[in-house]
């Protein structure tokens, strides 16, 4: 179970929520809220104050390199690299054949693997991100925008293989603009504004 | 040495006529570069004759003490001039103390390293020896030392998508900067690698072509090149790997997070 307490992020009140295994939990809210930011303290990748637990241990009890590889953050514009996809998906960890399946699960031939970078649209490159960012079968997925630039029938895909984390037992946060995909994956979901919008008279 | 032949202030003066070709130039394509130039050529041939005259001055004295304090003056000017001009460098005192810290072990070590186990002057700390070797160590390292971690804060900058999308990963600073550093060490060490390979068909180095005009002979002034140019090529090396893990722990933390928020571009920060 992840859980997060009093976590300060700079223009949003302070955050105490809880999601189980096998759950899904959708951030909403307009655009620069503090979505990304909101996931990326929960892995750790912004210094932010505030309390985050995995099953009861807090991310500074153990080294950032432990908390990561249990807690994953997957960007919205992901980086690469080394020459291929797979050098990078490689490092990442996972077996191959657990690659290569994933990759074909999301419709791309796993030949693409060792295509260049460079040489890869957007979003078969979404999509390989997304392969890497499940490879080691991490406790806790942080997704951003997952499907953001994807066609219909490749984000109909990448959401199968979400659901199939949920299924799996893993926690899974997601952003995510598209609110039929919130409404398929999502168990909980957390509004994000600007109290100093909302609240004043 | 009957061949030296001492320059009157008159030979110098017909030898400025050469500085007006810049000025020339800029004049035709209008580079804007008039001050600039009179500025700086002014500026050198002060900063020279006053280094001239404490030089001579120093030199009589050979007092440990003033040595010192020159060493320390040129030691803190380097430092700066290493992190100055960086187009984007670590905000604060950090990167200052980075550079000069990084000057002050390798100058120290090589300046020790070539009074006490090569020349043995007599004193050993003869300022007549150190400081114009702490100057050339100083020269070059700074030059290493600027460009690696120009270059390592410039492709931090421009990759850190991909350094991110590392650190998520769950790998360690080192392991997500590993390119980055790489990338860095080398742009450091390519300036003395050019040099050495280049001096002696393409260039006379500075000091040699200096002690040969001033009568040395030609053989013993290598000699002293080919000593300096080791001391060089260590420092340098020593700086530029120093700078550059110093400068890798600088823009992450101990949570292996990338603090690019650490760094300031160079039309953002603040004056000093």
């Amino acid at each position: 179970m992840l859980r997060v307490e009093q976590l300060t992020i700079p223009g949003l009140p302070d955050l105490t929520f809880e999601v189980g295994d096998g759950q899904c939990l959708a951030i909403e809210g307009p655009s620069g809220i503090g979505k990304t930011r909101l996931l990326r303290a929960i892995a750790d990748l912004d210094d932010v104050p505030g309390q985050v637990f995995l099953d009861g241990a807090e991310r500074h009890e153990m080294p950032a390199a432990q908390w990561r590889r249990q807690v994953r953050f997957a960007a919205a514009e992901p980086g690469w690299w080394g020459e291929t996809a797979r050098h990078s998906i490689e490092e990442a960890g996972g077996t191959l054949e657990r690659i290569e399946k994933m990759t074909s699960d999301l419709g791309l031939d796993p030949a693409i693997l060792d295509r260049p970078v460079s040489q890869l649209s957007t979003g078969e490159r979404l999509r390989l991100a997304l392969v890497r960012a499940l490879a080691d079968q991490p406790r806790v997925i942080l997704l951003d925008e997952p499907t953001g630039a994807l066609d219909k029938a490749s984000a109909a895909l990448a959401e199968e293989l979400i659901r199939y984390q949920i299924l799996a037992g893993r926690t899974v946060a997601l952003v995510s603009h598209d609110r039929g995909q919130i409404e398929r994956l999502a168990d909980l979901r957390l509004q994000l504004a600007d109290p100093a919008a909302g609240g004043s008279p | 040495m009957s061949s030296y032949v001492s320059l009157s202030p008159a030979d110098l003066a017909l030898a400025s006529i050469l500085i007006l070709v810049n000025a020339g130039v800029s004049m035709a394509f209008r580079l804007g570069l008039e001050r600039t130039l009179l500025l700086t050529t002014l500026r050198m041939v002060v900063q020279l004759l006053l280094i001239g005259l404490v030089l001579r001055w120093i030199f009589q004295q050979t007092s440990p003490l003033w040595t010192l304090l020159l060493a320390s003056i040129m030691i803190a000017a380097a430092g700066r001039e290493a992190i100055t001009r960086q187009e984007r460098r670590i905000a604060g005192w950090s990167s200052y103390g980075l550079g000069t810290g990084t000057l002050l072990m390798v100058g120290t070590f090589a300046t020790i390293f070539a009074v006490g186990g090569v020349i043995s002057p007599d004193p050993w700390y003869a300022p007549r020896y150190v400081l114009p070797i702490l100057g050339m160590v100083l020269g070059n390292s700074l030059t290493g030392i600027a460009l690696s971690l120009d270059t390592l804060t410039s492709t931090a900058w421009r990759e850190r998508a991909a350094i991110e999308a590392r650190l998520a990963l769950g790998q360690p600073r080192l392991m997500a900067l590993r390119e980055t550093t790489r990338r860095a060490l080398k742009t450091g060490m390519t300036p003395i690698l050019n040099a050495m390979a280049a001096s002696g068909i393409v260039s006379l180095p500075g000091m040699m072509t200096g002690q040969i005009l001033a009568g040395v002979d030609p053989v013993e002034a290598t000699k002293y090149q080919v000593l300096i140019m080791f001391l060089i090529a260590g420092s340098t090396a020593l700086g530029v790997l120093l700078a550059t893990f110093g400068g890798v722990l600088l823009i992450t933390d101990d949570r292996h997070r990338l603090r690019l928020d650490r760094l300031v571009t160079k039309e953002k920060a603040p004056a000093g």
